[in-house]
């Protein structure tokens, strides 16, 4: 690598990836978000965690572009290296982000994969989109994503139905990532799972994550996941973030009330 | 109304011309023309009980109703024939209730209802097609919400439809949708072009005449105007193909037409036969002439 493709490199690692100001949606007084501010950079897992009904998944709609806050800001940063402004962002922009540059992983891949179209259809959906109208090559890169999901690629043509959990979860992920996105959003990816598939998947999507340089937003209340894969953590109680920070400080050293007791809770077996 | 029609059969009377009322008539024809001004764009209207069931081709009813006026010449065909008990009927109906000319010729009519097929005999300027349509929306199969196909439209989300034809090539080999095969009108909007066969798709292709389409169920209407471009959505290594047979017309000898399978006898031995039936008679008549 040259000198300059490296100086390149280190700006644009060095430049936040997504940025997050006083995002705000409230259902009512303490219910929804309130008062979230982070920056994101490119290659880092953000980690979401807190109890139910704290905010994470209404947090991860207003980040993702779902639904509309009522005051806050969330500014992308494009490949082309332009600042996106994505609620005053037209909706075929930001439609045009989630499945090109973004990627959302569901909490159930019932809501994220298309349950009658074969397996190779749902990870060639994203690609049909951009426009590639050559079978062959659409084909090529299902038998790929399959293999790299870890499911047989003989399996191609079988619908998402006759898929386990576990391999819905990851076909999901698969059709997420088809496209190579920048940044992708992840709603308690591992809820439902049995606890040895749940560590599967999660050492699959640790190698993903790093190898494909991936920025990750993951909401969660499992802990060990967490600690698996996210960088920094944010812990949400009641609308409000009360603690933020790298993952190994909140979860070895828990400041805030809420954190210890949300630490001192996890099951020792 | 002229004498012609008062010998096929009495016009009705109590009847408004063509059985609608003129304001619904109009209502239509704004529709019409919103249609015909963003082709391949599904125009809402508010649909009218007609005589028939659903199903049964009360959209292209009401849009003939609408369009039509004491100097046309109507044709009605249903899976390509002029005698079959759908065509008859509406034709009757309009020629009781309109006084209209009724044809089964396709050079002669000015309008030609039609359920799917479009006749083999290429058509000429000033001529008006209009389609019954079943379901409108290209994009239902995949995605069940109105909302969300009109946005889907709206913002040119196509992608799915080629999921469509991928699912075909995985299953079968090839593309093995034979009918309402999506068509991209004028570059803009993805349209279901009826239950026509794909070997018809090539006709919407630059024709010379208008295209209606009324969807009489699902209350939507749509037009192609005269040469507009049509293209059959297709993939580069799979391209887009018409039916093809081995057989000949067995009655006119046509290889260029679209041919029904008909079984014979109980053995199952088949004969094919032109689905356009006054195609079919033209070549015969002529095949006569050239005897003589």
């Amino acid at each position: 690598m040259s000198a300059a493709e490296q100086l390149q490199l280190s700006s644009e690692l060095a430049q936040p990836l997504f940025s997050v100001r006083d995002l705000t949606r409230l259902y009512g007084p303490d219910k929804g978000c309130q008062g979230v501010s982070f920056d994101l950079y490119p290659g880092e897992v953000l980690g979401i965690v807190g109890e139910s009904g704290s905010g994470k998944s209404t947090l991860l709609s207003l980040l993702s572009g779902r639904c509309l806050p009522d005051r806050g800001t969330v500014s992308y940063r494009d490949t082309a290296g332009h600042w996106l402004d994505l609620y005053s962002a037209s909706e075929a922009q930001r439609r045009t982000l989630l499945r090109t540059e973004w990627g959302f992983v569901e909490q159930n891949p019932r809501d994220g994969l298309r349950m009658g179209v074969s397996a190779g259809a749902n990870i060639g959906e994203r690609l049909m989109a951009q426009g590639v109208r050559h079978y062959g090559e659409l084909r090529a890169a299902g038998l790929d994503w399959l293999r790299q999901v870890e499911i047989d690629p003989a399996r191609i043509d079988d619908l998402p139905r006759t898929f386990s959990g576990g391999m819905q979860q990851r076909l999901q992920i698969a059709r997420n990532l088809v496209s190579s996105p920048r940044l992708i959003f992840m709603d308690e990816p591992t809820g439902g799972l049995d606890v040895s598939v749940q560590a599967r998947l999660l050492d699959l999507l640790r190698g993903l994550v790093r190898e494909l340089d991936l920025a990750v937003v993951i909401v969660t209340h499992d802990l060990a996941v967490a600690r698996l894969l996210a960088d920094r953590l944010m812990v949400m109680r009641r609308s409000r973030v009360v603690e933020a920070g790298l993952t190994d400080q909140i979860l070895d050293d828990p400041q805030h009330p809420y954190s210890q007791l949300l630490v001192s809770s996890v099951l020792q077996p | 109304m002229n004498a012609q029609a008062q010998t096929q059969y009495a016009t009705e009377v109590g009847y408004n011309f063509a059985y609608l009322d003129e304001q619904t008539k109009r209502m239509i024809r704004r529709g019409l023309l919103k249609a015909v001004a963003i082709p391949g764009y599904q125009v809402p209207f508010g649909g009218r009980e007609m005589p028939l069931p659903y199903g049964w081709g009360t959209g292209g009813m009401q849009l003939t109703a609408a369009i039509l006026g004491s100097e046309d010449v109507l044709k009605v065909i249903d899976q390509g024939a002029d005698d079959t008990t759908n065509a008859v009927s509406i034709r009757r109906f309009f020629a009781r209730t309109a006084g209209v000319r009724t044809t089964t010729r396709t050079p002669e009519a000015t309008v030609i209802q039609t359920r799917h097929r479009i006749p083999e005999t290429a058509l000429h300027g000033g001529q008006i097609m209009v389609y019954q349509v079943p379901i409108p929306e290209p994009l239902r199969f995949i995605e069940p919400s109105e909302t969300e196909t009109r946005t889907m439209h709206a913002l040119e989300d196509y992608g799915v439809m080629h999921v469509k034809l991928y699912e075909d090539i995985a299953t079968f080999g090839h593309i093995a949708t034979s009918y309402a095969y999506p068509v991209t009108v004028d570059k803009r909007y993805v349209m279901d072009p009826s239950p026509i066969p794909k070997f018809d798709n090539p006709k919407l292709h630059m024709s010379p005449a208008l295209m209606l389409f009324g969807a009489g169920r699902e209350k939507r209407l749509y037009a192609v105007p005269p040469y507009t471009q049509v293209v059959s959505l297709d993939f580069e290594d799979h391209p887009f193909e018409i039916q093809r047979w081995d057989e000949c017309c067995a009655f006119c000898g046509s290889a260029d037409s679209y041919l029904d399978e008909l079984i014979v006898d109980d053995a199952g031995s088949k004969r094919f036969v032109c689905s356009d039936t006054d195609y079919c008679m033209q070549r015969r008549d002529l095949e006569e002439e050239g005897e003589q």
